[in-house]
């Protein structure tokens, strides 16, 4: 056994780098030309299908794979782009077990769905290699439109913007664009650089502008860009990470998931980043399994998930928590972290009280475990900073932005989606497409004659 | 266990499974693999007259159409007959029967159309000591140019004239190969009967053009970068030939003329098929040169098992079973009415049952019932007309279910009747006939809407 797997604390280069390319390779090796028509071939090509209604962005999956399997993956593309841009991202991250593949008859028939996300990467892949750019914007509107935020949410808006003819200036708070699907999405789902490749192949269409480093509340206002826009586009995600809320929780050793995620997306060369002999991660989403499968790869010899509910109610999908299990991350249920433990100002475990339903509501039993730990990890959701807005209690809704069903906000000119607005779920998809249909709803308000379209536009008049 | 030793105008072999003429029997070498493989017979591949031999392209020589993951669904080809030299055939062919005396070699034959070629030719290869020959009047590629194969077959004054100067001239039992290339399969087959031959074998290749590449516009199988049309075979023709098969068998001039069935045969299932039809046996060519000679033991076998469980002991039993119910459109009993029914709990909810029938039949299928993805038929629409069965990817799934004589059809709103009526009846047919033709029970006979 090397010894560096067995140093206690939190060090780097635990493995070797050939260990570290493989451990972060591409998760799903992309199809090849036979592999795709074979698969193209189980599709039925189902009426009103399933897997259409079940995609939040409503790609027509039938069409697209019969485009496959007609040696056409070009046209393939085009349809999964008319609807969904990022829909080169969502092949790789969505999670297809609970949307199309679980919709998908051949689940139902036989257990095994038609691979669609691995279709819609075929596809999709074919088409970004090429550079080959479906649209032409339409004449110049005269009209500027301000994003913020260049994540999957903001990114979809732009596109759909400057294809209207508008012109779209991005703001991001980072120095690069991308949004999760730069800093947020485990390393072995986005591998080649591709998230900055979409960003190019989604910009390409002209007429948008991406500046970085442009911090809403630090650079630039609301009200700034009120004045200087036709109309604003909020889609800046969850910039916040939730407290534990447990003693210890400031140690060194404790970081936010998010973090370590974004890291390791960023990281060249992954021997720089340190990492705990024994990890904790305390959360039951993506985020926890995504930073608990990382930080195993990276080589912490013990990864548990701690999570305070039942598995039925992890957020991570079935899916993913198969994929933790097999990379040798343990997974508990039922307890919720209580106090960081330190030796020396460091992490050396987290003592836990396991948790227990009473009348619907969960509480402490008053039963501790303790885990020897020297890297805890906070994955317990990200949350909107309140700070930003001034009129934060009709701006908001439960923490996030409240929008109508066109994602206009309650603030006249101002549309939002993604991660930031109540509603919907907190996926690449989902924002894809609010970004989508806001930019179709400012399209329809900027263009209509005089009468503006949205209702609380009017309402302000 | 089933007793599949099969004699065809005499000429017997331990199952009804030959191979027909074609490139898997070209040469000894194949051929004994085959034998060994379990074949009952062979038809070698077509002989031309001595002299130089004939030339094929040294380019691609097939074509293909393919289903679903690439399984091949016909095939077609621009091969000629053998290009070997034709004293090496005939020592071949007399060592290897020779070698396996209980199966059968017939011998397939193409000369001009002249009775000189054929008088020449009949005695060398008799002195092979083999069963039979194969006049080849179906190649509808290349020998068909030079007035012969599917040139002869076509005319069936020609096929006549030929089928008599070899009863003249040999011995041997004359199986005539016919074309499925004509308009009327019973004219040439009916023309081969009054020539004397002893059978007929059919179907022959179908003339046809596989594809065309869209890059160079070349049909395929493209010979630098031009193609001619090949003859098509393999699953897809099966249909086809099944017809064409069922045609002759019940033609009133031709009955009891025995047929070796050929068209696309790949399993038991096909070739019970056409045994049922009438053929006497089958010849299969496609399906080995797909997935080798193995596959006779698979059609063999299942055979067997098919008769067994049925109760059929000899080939005898099966032959021409399915002839009598052969018949014409006029003659079907318009008071059968079905009606599909979807087994809900074979149901996987893809909707074609219901986009097919929407789109292009009788709008007889629910898409969504109660709010819900639901596919049920409406029996006041449904026509019984099968097209949902066969777009169903789940085998069983939709059943086509009769009504019994006195239910009501909800779609006409008339009650069922127990009696048989057909169009010949019906007071929509201004050819009505009164009263009851041939073919028809003796029951009152209720008209049908």
């Amino acid at each position: 056994m090397d010894e560096r797997l067995l140093q206690d604390g939190i060090v780097g280069n635990r493995l070797s780098p050939p260990t570290y390319a493989e451990n972060f390779a591409d998760l799903h090796p992309p199809l090849d030309q036979h592999e795709a028509l074979v698969e193209s071939d189980r599709c039925y090509f189902c009426y009103d299908a399933p897997c259409m209604q079940a995609c939040p962005t409503t790609i027509d999956i039938p069409l697209f794979i019969r485009q496959i399997s007609t040696g056409n993956p070009l046209g393939a593309a085009k349809t999964i782009f008319d609807q969904n841009i990022m829909g080169g991202m969502c092949a790789r991250v969505c999670p297809t077990e609970t949307l199309c593949e679980e919709a998908c008859v051949r689940e139902l028939a036989e257990g095994k769905p038609v691979k669609i996300g691995h279709l819609q990467r075929y596809a999709t892949d074919a088409a970004m290699a090429k550079n080959k750019q479906f649209y032409q914007r339409a004449a110049p509107t005269g009209k500027r439109i301000a994003v913020v935020g260049a994540g999957p949410a903001g990114l979809s808006a732009a596109h759909r913007l400057a294809l209207h003819g508008h012109e779209v200036i991005i703001f991001d708070a980072r120095p690069k664009a991308g949004g999760l699907n730069e800093y947020g999405i485990a390393a072995y789902k986005s591998t080649n650089n591709f998230a900055q490749a979409e960003v190019d192949y989604v910009t390409a269409i002209g007429g948008i502008e991406i500046r970085e480093n442009m911090a809403l509340g630090r650079d630039f206002s609301l009200d700034d860009l009120r004045g200087e826009f036709d109309a604003v586009f909020i889609g800046l995600g969850l910039a916040g990470v939730n407290a534990l809320r447990a003693d210890g929780e400031d140690l060194r050793g404790v970081e936010n998931a998010v973090d370590f995620i974004a890291a390791l997306r960023q990281a060249e060369d992954k021997g720089v980043l340190p990492i705990g002999r024994r990890v904790v991660v305390i959360g039951g989403g993506m985020t926890a399994i995504d930073a608990a499968v990382q930080a195993k790869l990276l080589g912490a010899e013990e990864v548990t998930v701690c999570y305070r509910r039942g598995q039925e109610q992890m957020n991570a999908s079935d899916y993913e928590q198969e994929l933790a299990k097999a990379n040798g991350v343990v997974i508990r249920h039922w307890l919720q972290p209580k106090r960081v433990l330190a030796t020396d100002g460091r992490v050396s475990g987290i003592e836990l009280e396991y948790t227990a339903l009473a009348d619907d509501r969960l509480a402490g039993t008053g039963r501790a475990l303790v885990l020897e730990a020297d890297q805890v990890f906070k994955a317990i959701g990200q949350s909107l900073d309140a700070s930003l807005w001034s009129d934060a209690g009709s701006f908001l809704q439960n923490g996030k932005i409240k929008v109508d069903a066109e994602g206009h906000t309650s603030i006249p000119n101002v549309w939002a989606g993604g991660d930031c607005v109540a509603g919907g779920e907190d996926l690449t998809v989902w924002a894809t497409r609010q970004g989508r249909d806001a930019a179709e709803s400012i399209h329809r308000s900027l263009t209509a004659q005089r009468a503006p379209a949205a209702p609380a536009a009017l309402e302000l008049a | 266990m089933a007793d599949i030793r099969n004699n065809f105008i005499g000429i017997k072999s331990p199952n009804p499974f030959w191979l027909a003429s074609a490139p898997p029997t070209d040469k000894a070498y194949n051929v004994v693999r085959a034998f060994k493989a379990g074949w009952g017979g062979v038809v070698w591949k077509t002989l031309g007259e001595e002299g130089p031999p004939v030339v094929n392209v040294n380019g691609p020589r097939y074509g293909a159409i393919w289903g679903a993951d690439r399984r091949l669904l016909g095939l077609n080809n621009i091969e000629l007959i053998t290009d070997r030299q034709l004293q090496v055939n005939l020592q071949e062919m007399k060592q290897v029967k020779k070698d396996f005396p209980d199966r059968a070699i017939v011998a397939s034959i193409m000369v001009p159309c002249e009775e000189e070629a054929w008088k020449a030719i009949l005695p060398l290869v008799e002195d092979t000591e083999v069963d039979g020959i194969e006049l080849n009047f179906g190649c509808p590629h290349g020998m068909s140019e030079r007035g012969m194969g599917s040139a002869v077959g076509q005319v069936p004054e020609y096929i006549e004239m030929v089928a008599r100067w070899c009863k003249q001239y040999t011995r041997m039992p004359v199986i005539v190969k016919l074309t499925p290339n004509i308009t009327d399969i019973r004219y040439p087959a009916r023309a081969a009967k009054r020539g004397g031959a002893d059978a007929v074998s059919l179907i022959n290749t179908i003339s046809s053009i596989t594809a065309v590449n869209l890059d160079t516009f070349s049909p395929e199988p493209s010979i630098d970068g031009r193609g001619s049309h090949g003859g098509y075979c393999g699953p897809a023709v099966k249909p086809i030939a099944l017809n064409m098969v069922a045609e002759i068998a019940r033609d009133p001039e031709t009955r009891g003329l025995p047929i070796s069935g050929i068209g696309g045969v790949t399993t038991w299932r096909d070739a019970a098929e056409f045994l049922a039809l009438g053929a006497g046996n089958v010849q299969v060519c496609t399906a080995a040169m797909t997935y080798g000679f193995k596959i006779v033991q698979e059609m063999i076998e299942g055979l067997k098992s098919w008769m067994d469980e049925k109760g059929h002991a000899t080939l005898d039993d099966v032959i021409g079973r399915a002839t009598p119910n052969v018949t014409d459109w006029q003659y079907l009993n318009l008071n059968y009415v079905t009606k599909a029914h979807i087994n809900q709990d074979l149901c996987i909810k893809c909707g074609r049952c219901h986009i097919a029938c929407e789109d292009t039949s009788h709008q007889a299928i629910t898409n969504i019932v109660d709010g819900l993805r639901h596919f049920e038929v409406i029996e006041e629409e449904c026509v019984g007309c099968n097209l949902c069965v066969n777009v169903c990817p789940v085998e069983g799934c939709i059943d086509m279910v009769p009504l019994h004589a006195g239910e009501l059809d909800r779609r006409t709103g008339k009650i069922v009747q127990p009696t048989y009526a057909n169009w010949t009846q019906h007071p929509n047919n201004p050819m009505a006939q009164k009263p009851t033709p041939v073919q028809v029970p003796e029951q009152e006979v209720e008209p049908a809407e």
